[in-house]
């Protein structure tokens, strides 16, 4: 497996406050990688560092082999939708499409054109004027139409209603069906990525919590219920996410390398979400320097 | 890359342009009528009538004169508050950096592209204002040669290519001061600021400076004469002679006395004596003190220092003016570039 993204001891600082520090990450090629985690666990940061937006401050970071910055060669690799996906206002979509034509040299006019035509965006249309949704999509259009290896979406949905959210990540899986480039979209929502990603990354506070197959993550953990006891009694092979325990009974998310026998649980499927809130909500001083999970193929 | 720098610049283009053109328009209108009664009225007169001809056809003309050297002085204010300031914080505000940005160009060459086209805009608007009132102000200039020389602050600053260095040194500035302050109007205010204190210090301070002044010591004369008054509140009393060429610009106008020193007052009393002025009724009021007064002033050793720069440095001065705002503004080019790259994000 060859990474997309390469991190290693990364950092980046503004001012005095780190907004990544020391983040070891690896991100698979040829996948729809979702990154996931709470407001401020440094996603945005990676992804402005990734796409060569900003320079690290400590660390080291390859993306697609080569070291991410202001190189022609790989600017043209990286197609990077920006949070908020910024547009120039006062341009008409046909200007938008007329950039990035002029801008990029591997650029896909057939593609951007056949794109904007099934979105229903009018070409004459000031981007100003588009909702935030069809905004959304000029941008998703232009990083898509550069054609390039790796797409990087920092949140793009994430201040969109529900049904453009929704049309916004189909539209995107067509294309990255088509295409067969590597994404890697971030958002806070384990909704948005379950659709849409089949690989999932859990960022929490600059480290990465847990990263794999989104089925392997599903079907790697399971629900325990049954009587209080202390999590430290599990048998080898299962390791304890997040518990919760009530006077009498123990709730618990584990990690199980096989099957739970153990007659004293009730064993329950769990949802990404379910799986992704453990991962997120376990205490920062018990995670291991190490991801706590890597599924790998 | 031009294309966009184009697309995104013609509004302020249109405007600035647009403005210029109905300048040029009412130049053109206006100037040939000018030059035309100038050239009659200097064909008409002999000797010190000619003074007097020019003089009112000067004052006539004062407020066309001022206005349209504003005109030419406005326009690289405007061009680096409008077209400089905002150029890369009005992409920072819209958040539009990080899609161009991440197009295949580097910053590098998209801020090359964008300051050459809009600099090079910039200029060309410049030179429009200042060739047009130039050639506009070529009689008023020759009538008021003897009060307002074309080489005085100001006149200087509206008059040949001096706008050119100007407008690029304003543009460049508007931009580097937005790659620092990063919001557009905060921007602006601090461009308008700099590049008013720019423009006021470089006649005080480095102007005259550029070559070096010529200075000459007289006698006073009734020839040479401008002006003799006395300071009402501390009755010290002043001598001003014109500069030995018509169209300089004074620097400095100081009387010496018998030492060579630098008096504040000259020791001699305009009531009464020879200086004092000639009862009501007399003629010769108009002809300025007698030559007894100047006789006193020589007697008493006093002689006045002149410190200018002569009419014909008018395009040297230029030149070097120009040069010099050409080599900030590259400076400024640099620090944009390097702030582009490594600060702002």
């Amino acid at each position: 497996m060859t990474a997309a993204v390469e991190a290693r001891g990364l950092g980046r600082r503004y001012g005095r406050r780190w907004a990544l520090r020391d983040c070891d990450l690896d991100v698979p090629a040829g996948r729809v990688v979702g990154l996931v985690g709470p407001n401020g666990a440094g996603k945005s940061t990676l992804l402005n560092l990734a796409s060569g937006m900003i320079e690290p401050s400590a660390g080291e970071l390859r993306v697609l082999g080569g070291r991410p910055g202001q190189s022609r060669g790989q600017l043209a690799k990286i197609g990077f939708v920006a949070q908020d996906t910024p547009t120039y206002a006062g341009l008409s979509v046909a200007d938008h499409l007329r950039l990035g034509a002029r801008l990029n040299p591997g650029w896909d006019a057939e593609l951007a054109r056949a794109r904007v035509e099934r979105l229903g965006l009018d070409p004459d249309r000031r981007a100003g004027k588009l909702s935030g949704g069809q905004r959304a999509q000029l941008a998703l259009t232009l990083g898509i139409a550069k054609r390039p290896e790796l797409l990087l979406l920092d949140e793009p949905v994430a201040a969109l209603d529900p049904l453009a959210r929704r049309e916004f990540l189909q539209s995107l899986l067509e294309d990255v069906a088509e295409q067969g480039l590597s994404v890697v979209l971030s958002s806070h929502l384990v909704s948005d990525v379950e659709r849409t990603c089949d690989y999932l990354i859990v960022l929490v506070d600059s480290r990465v919590r847990a990263a794999g197959d989104v089925d392997d993550l599903l079907t790697g953990h399971a629900r325990l219920t049954g009587p209080r006891r202390d999590p430290a009694d599990l048998p080898p092979g299962q390791h304890v996410v997040s518990a919760a325990h009530g006077e009498r009974q123990s709730t618990m998310i584990v990690r199980c390398d096989g099957p739970v026998l153990d007659p004293a649980w009730t064993v329950g499927d769990v949802s990404l979400e379910d799986v992704v809130l453990a991962y997120m909500s376990a205490p920062p001083d018990a995670a291991p320097r190490r991801p706590a999970l890597e599924v790998r193929k | 890359m031009i294309w966009l720098t184009w697309r995104q610049l013609r509004v302020q283009a249109s405007a600035v342009l647009g403005l210029l053109a109905v300048l040029d328009v009412v130049l053109a209108v206006t100037g040939p009528g000018i030059a035309d009664d100038y050239a009659r009225g200097i064909a008409a007169c002999h000797g010190d009538a000619c003074d007097i001809f020019a003089r009112r056809f000067a004052d006539d003309h004062r407020a066309l004169f001022i206005g349209t050297g504003v005109a030419v002085l406005f326009v690289p204010a405007i061009v680096g508050l409008f077209w400089g300031a905002p150029l890369i914080t009005r992409e920072l505000e819209a958040g539009t950096h990080r899609l161009v940005w991440n197009q295949t160009v580097t910053r590098t060459r998209w801020l090359a592209v964008k300051l050459a086209v809009t600099g090079a805009a910039a200029i060309v608007a410049a030179l429009v204002a200042s060739l047009a009132v130039t050639w506009w102000a070529h009689p008023l200039d020759a009538a008021s040669a003897r009060q307002v020389p074309r080489l005085t602050p100001i006149v200087f600053d509206a008059r040949g290519i001096v706008p050119l260095g100007h407008a690029a040194f304003a543009f460049v500035l508007g931009v580097a001061v937005g790659t620092l302050v990063r919001r557009t109007l905060p921007a602006m205010a601090v461009t308008l600021a700099v590049f008013a204190a720019v423009q006021v210090a470089v006649p005080m301070l480095v102007r005259p400076h550029l070559i070096a002044p010529v200075t000459t010591t007289t006698a006073i004369t009734a020839r040479n004469m401008e002006s003799l008054m006395m300071d009402g509140d501390k009755g010290a009393v002043h001598v001003r002679v014109k500069a030995p060429e018509d169209g300089s610009w004074t620097l400095a106008n100081d009387t010496l006395d018998a030492r060579g020193r630098v008096v504040s007052s000259l020791a001699m009393d305009l009531d009464s004596g020879p200086c004092a002025p000639p009862p009501p009724g007399d003629a010769a009021i108009d002809g300025g003190p007698s030559q007894a007064c100047f006789d006193a002033m020589a007697a008493l050793g006093y002689r006045q220092r002149v410190v200018y720069q002569p009419a014909d440095r008018f395009w040297p001065l230029q030149w070097m003016e120009t040069g010099m705002y050409a080599v900030l503004a590259l400076v400024l080019s640099g620090l944009c570039f390097w702030t582009v790259r490594r600060r702002v994000t």
